[in-house]
């Protein structure tokens, strides 16, 4: 839940980009980190194991400026996306705002997916938190794949696997060279800031 | 939320507790990492807002190993460094204190001037 301080007129963000692991949650950041340098006062903090793997999360923040007198700050965290670090992902989950699901849209992860997909439903439940209520937004990420000869799935046939019952907004991404990164955050945190507008003003 | 009141009458147990005891940075936050209060001698510099997400990082995992052996919660948690230490301790169920301190001040009595806030902050949230 965002905190709200009426005393320095202070709001705090979470908002988490989750999915399977080599999909691009880092990548993401490390864009965002190095477009609003100017804006992001302190270092990326990024805990990662010796392969460079997300090992706990990486935390960027950044200030979005006042809103009806108070200043906004968006916290952003990615999860560890390797099957065994669920207790982790879970941790970094507790008080979350906003999630970007971030897909893979080679063919070759398409279970793994879904299968992340279904686990970030269950572990918002233990937080007493309803995915189908929660602001968040699709990323299909890598797909300038399409362009190699990775197979790759249509966004067609991952909106059904995915976003079918959801229905959230969707954008087709190529974090690494920053293709609709951007795009993507500018939603989430507009629909995140329209969620918890009742409790702030 | 915290009222007006509740924020001012913890900044000054803070303030005139902990600060005022000798202790260099205080942080007062929340389990998703999010600061509440942060107070400083002015004496070095400290970026809370990271350090407040990586608290709530390390606080969150401990307390799951804590569950691990069986016990519920390890409510105090202390790293010894050369020249700077810190010290952690839960507040409410949702809330963490943060101490940092240098050689100039023992662990006693960091103990004892944080077990006298985390009351007087009870009383101020109960």
């Amino acid at each position: 839940m965002a905190l709200i301080n009426v005393k320095t007129r202070e709001v705090q963000i979470k908002i988490v980009y989750y999915g399977p692991g080599r999909g691009g949650k880092t990548t993401n950041l490390e864009y965002i980190n190095r477009t609003y340098k100017e804006q992001i006062k302190t270092e990326m903090v990024s805990l990662k194991t010796n392969d460079d793997r997300t090992l706990f999360f990486d935390f960027l923040p950044f200030d979005v400026g006042k809103i009806k007198g108070f200043d906004v700050t968006i916290q952003l965290y990615t999860v560890p996306g390797q099957v065994k670090y669920n207790a982790t992902r879970k941790l970094v989950l507790r008080g979350v705002d906003g999630i970007v699901f971030v897909a893979d849209v080679q063919k070759s992860q398409r279970g793994k997916n879904i299968e992340s997909l279904n686990q970030l439903y269950e572990n918002l439940k233990t937080y007493q938190l309803d995915l189908f209520k929660m602001p968040l937004v699709m990323q299909y990420n890598k797909v300038d794949l399409r362009k190699s000869d990775v197979e790759t799935l249509d966004s067609k046939t991952l909106q059904r696997d995915l976003n079918s019952r959801l229905k959230v907004p969707a954008f087709e991404a190529s974090a690494s060279n920053g293709g609709n990164v951007i795009p993507t955050l500018k939603k989430i945190i507009s629909t995140t800031l329209v969620s918890i507008q009742d409790q702030i003003f | 939320m915290y009222d007006t009141k509740q924020l001012n009458a913890i900044d000054n147990a803070i303030l005139q507790r902990l600060i005022g005891a000798g202790i260099d940075h205080v942080i007062f936050m929340d389990l998703s990492g999010n600061a509440i209060a942060k107070h400083s001698n002015g004496k070095t510099d400290l970026d809370a807002t990271s350090f407040a997400a990586l608290a709530a990082g390390n606080f969150a995992a401990v307390d799951a190993m804590a569950r691990l052996v069986g016990e519920s919660e390890f409510s105090l948690l202390f790293h010894k460094g050369e020249k700077l230490s810190i010290h952690f301790s839960k507040v409410t169920e949702d809330t963490l204190l943060i101490s940092m301190f240098g050689k100039n001040i023992s662990l006693g009595l960091v103990r004892l001037k944080v077990a006298e806030t985390i009351e007087e902050m009870n009383r101020v949230l109960s």
